[in-house]
């Protein structure tokens, strides 16, 4: 823009952009972007420069994978495409596991990438790396932009096939010299690819056989899975739930899809799922699955999966159709969409009372009540509940991977969707403190918890640095049991106690530590500490840290052995 | 190790009878059989650009789909290229292949071809010591010798995968130096389509 030729600039502006990156940066205000996650470098320089002026509000991350994770987070929160920025060569390679790890959980994101010269590509230029090659596995698309023109209609596309349909991480990698090329094109709104076809209704025939299968059935159940929620069907779902009065287990990805204080809730299923929704799902005669891939985490063997269940499968994937089990009813749509579908052509609620009761029973017989002698060491499930009771309905967990993720996920009880942010199919070690980040800056109002392990927060705490620059209002509670102890348990069960690698013998002090990043830190080994431990933390204005010293003896139970089934889930270690 | 929770045991439970087999399929274990792989033909209408061979042909190979061979070639719609793919799979896995390859943004249409025309062209380079018995192979295969030079004849030759392994075999005998095989073409029969710019109506 020339300031100096006020007049024919706004005739200008109409068809042309100054370069290729204001292009990217106009595309992303235009698609509604106001945050985005990244880190600076060489090729993506351009960009950051066109940001400059730009309103969006950028997060200064202290790793690439972090701001992966923190978009991914933001766009599991929002519901729109969170954005990460990262230059060539090895910025954009930390990004992968981040955008892997959206890619397992479907979250919506648009990660930028810059790249060598165009003439460079090809010839092992500095930081130079295939990123579209070496993303491709791992995102819905993967875009190289040549053309300076078509620049920020490349990225609005990407941004557009991020949010729509089933969704994922799309990237689009941008060689400087045509960031850098002036006098462009402006992009037009963003629009997914011609060839990316969204569903939204279910073949009507279809939906009328599987609802006559569900009102027939004399034991049904619904499996909530990840596609509920983000295909905004929650409301749909436990309406449906409710009206037909059908007992709702949720995969881990769809908690917060139903409200787990409900009669009907029977929680999550799989290897650390509830002893009543194992139960539940390998007794159902038929199983209404919503948004949900049947991952081997929450089948097990799928030899013994349901057995006895005709599966009435909704997806907005058809290649999520039979992929791991098979589907007697393949619905492919829109979760909301196909749920108002089916409830329309019930013929009439299922008989279940005797079910129902059955489900209840399951919950008196396998309740999840953990013993907390007060002359033991602090039990991990004791603290989750005692933040969870702090806290209101809507604050948002976020996790990192391992036994704490399993304690958080089993005591804190979820009503509320986009309130458990976690790493569910990639299972990336530290994931919760740069989701924290993410679900902070997407909603500012609510409040946001991150446990923790002390393996999975050493994985990423640099970016506790990036939490005090921004004054997030965010609390991390480390449960700490000095092992990456989900692989302590594996190997007591399955290894003869060989604890190869997964035992400190000595760990940072996690409170000194959030000091010295200019967080406040606190420590807590005792029963009596825990409610004015949790109160302090949650008070302090900014970002704190609890080094939460907890039994580390404490096992996840219950447990389905790897391939195992759900039915016989252990509840100690012999039953394994 | 602690974290015990109550409950009875899992041999204390009742458990259903039932099973799937390796598919997700519920079978009845007495009657379980393997599904068996079949060999078949696709047939894709992709973007003509960089970088889809690559998209393609990693997704056959991290989502472990036996493919037996791929072709690709420009079509007669500018900015259009069909890739023929021959895969051997189960009938699930068939439908998987179709399934995850209309995912790729770059991919028009998808279909299954029955009843298609398939060829498949053939070099075959063979000793010269017989050049009677060489020509007289080719020809029963409906090919020609393209080179003949020294020590060795080149033989061009089409057909059906089939018949390139049958004529593969019968030239043997004169000393088969070098093979390059393109791999199957197909189009489907009569006036039908083999597969549509529009990925809603194929199938």
């Amino acid at each position: 823009m020339s300031e100096s030729e006020p007049e024919r600039t706004t005739e200008r502006e109409a068809e042309t952009l100054p370069t290729g990156a204001s292009s990217v940066v106009t595309a992303l205000e235009d698609a509604g972007v106001t945050a985005a996650f990244g880190v600076q470098g060489g090729a993506i320089m351009p960009i950051y420069d066109a940001l400059y002026q730009s309103d969006i509000h950028h997060v200064t991350m202290a790793h690439e994978q972090g701001a992966a994770h923190a978009a991914d987070a933001y766009g599991a929160v929002t519901g729109e495409p969170g954005v990460c920025l990262a230059t060539s060569g090895p910025g954009a390679t930390n990004l992968v596991t981040g955008i892997a790890d959206a890619d397992m959980d479907s979250e919506p994101m648009l990660a930028l990438t810059g790249q060598v010269a165009t003439d460079m590509v090809g010839n092992d230029a500095f930081q130079e790396a295939d990123t579209t090659g070496i993303t491709r596995p791992v995102t819905k698309s993967s875009y190289f932009a040549s053309d300076p023109d078509t620049v920020g209609d490349t990225v609005g596309e990407a941004f557009a096939l991020a949010r729509d349909g089933r969704q994922g991480p799309t990237l689009v990698d941008l060689p400087k010299d045509v960031s850098n090329a002036e006098d462009v094109a402006r992009p037009g709104p963003a629009e997914g690819p011609e060839t990316h076809v969204v569903p939204d209704e279910a073949d009507a025939e279809e939906v009328s056989r599987a609802a006559h299968a569900l009102a027939d059935a004399e034991r049904p159940a619904i499996l909530a899975g990840g596609g509920v929620i983000k295909g905004e069907a929650t409301d749909e779902l436990r309406q449906f739930a409710i009206d037909h009065g059908i007992p709702v287990i949720t995969t881990m990805p769809g908690v917060g899809a139903f409200d787990e204080t409900h009669d009907l809730a029977m929680e999550m299923a799989g290897m650390h799922g509830t002893g009543y929704a194992n139960m539940a799902i390998t007794h159902c005669d038929v199983l209404l699955g919503v948004g949900t891939r049947f991952d081997d985490r929450l089948t097990g063997g799928v030899d013994t999966f349901a057995p006895e269940a005709e599966v009435i499968h909704v997806d907005i994937d058809a290649s999520e159709i039979s992929k791991n089990v098979h589907a007697d009813y393949p619905l492919v749509g829109d979760a909301s969409t196909v749920l108002r579908q089916l409830d329309d052509a019930l013929p009439r609620a299922p008989d279940a009372e005797g079910w129902r009761d059955q489900c209840r029973h399951w919950k008196e017989e396998y309740p999840m009540d953990y013993d907390a002698p007060e002359d033991e060491p602090l039990k991990p499930q004791f603290v989750v509940e005692a933040f969870d009771e702090a806290t209101d309905a809507d604050a948002i967990v976020t996790t990192g991977v391992g036994q704490h993720q399993m304690w958080a996920v089993q005591y804190w009880t979820f009503t509320e969707p986009r309130t458990w942010i976690s790493s569910h199919g990639l299972g990336t070690m530290g994931y919760g403190l740069p989701a924290a980040i993410g679900a902070k800056v997407a909603a500012p109002d609510q409040e946001v918890v991150c446990f923790d392990g002390d393996g999975s927060f050493l994985m990423t705490v640099q970016g506790l640095s990036v939490a005090v620059r921004e004054n997030l209002d965010l609390t991390v509670c480390v449960l700490n049991n000095e092992a990456v102890g989900m692989v302590r348990q594996w190997q007591d069960a399955f290894f003869e106690g060989r604890r190869m690698a997964s035992e400190y013998p000595w760990g940072p002090d996690f409170a000194t530590l959030a000091e010295a990043f200019g967080a406040e830190g606190f420590t807590l080994d005792d029963y009596d500490d825990v409610a004015d431990t949790i109160a302090a933390a949650r008070d302090y204005d900014g970002p704190s840290v609890i080094d939460c010293h907890i039994d580390p003896r404490e096992d996840v139970y219950p447990m389905v052995a790897s391939g195992g089934a759900n039915g016989r889930f252990a509840l100690q270690e012999e039953h394994l | 190790m602690t974290g015990e929770l109550p409950g009875p045991a899992p041999e204390e439970r009742p458990h259903p009878s039932g099973r799937r087999n390796k598919q997700g399929i519920r079978i009845d274990p007495q009657a379980e059989a393997e599904p068996e792989v079949r060999r078949e033909v696709l047939s894709a209408l992709v973007d003509h650009e960089p970088g889809v061979l690559a998209e393609v042909s990693g997704l056959f190979a991290r989502r472990q789909f036996n493919i037996e061979s791929l072709t690709v070639g420009p079509t007669a719609a500018e900015g259009l290229a069909r890739m023929t793919i021959v895969v051997e799979e189960t009938d699930p896995g068939v439908e998987q292949v179709k399934r995850q390859l209309r995912k790729l943004v770059p991919v028009h249409a998808v279909r299954e071809l029955d009843a298609a025309t398939e060829r498949e062209l053939a070099l075959i380079k063979v000793g010269d010591d017989d050049p009677a018995g060489v020509a007289a192979v080719a020809e029963m295969y409906g090919g020609e010798a393209v080179e003949a030079g020294p020590e060795v004849v080149t033989v061009e030759l089409t057909g059906t995968e089939a018949e390139i392994d049958a004529a593969v075999e019968a030239f043997e005998r004169f000393g088969v130096r070098e093979v390059a095989r393109t791999g199957t073409a197909a189009l489907a029969g009569g006036t039908e389509f083999t597969a549509y710019d529009d990925t809603t109506t194929d199938d």
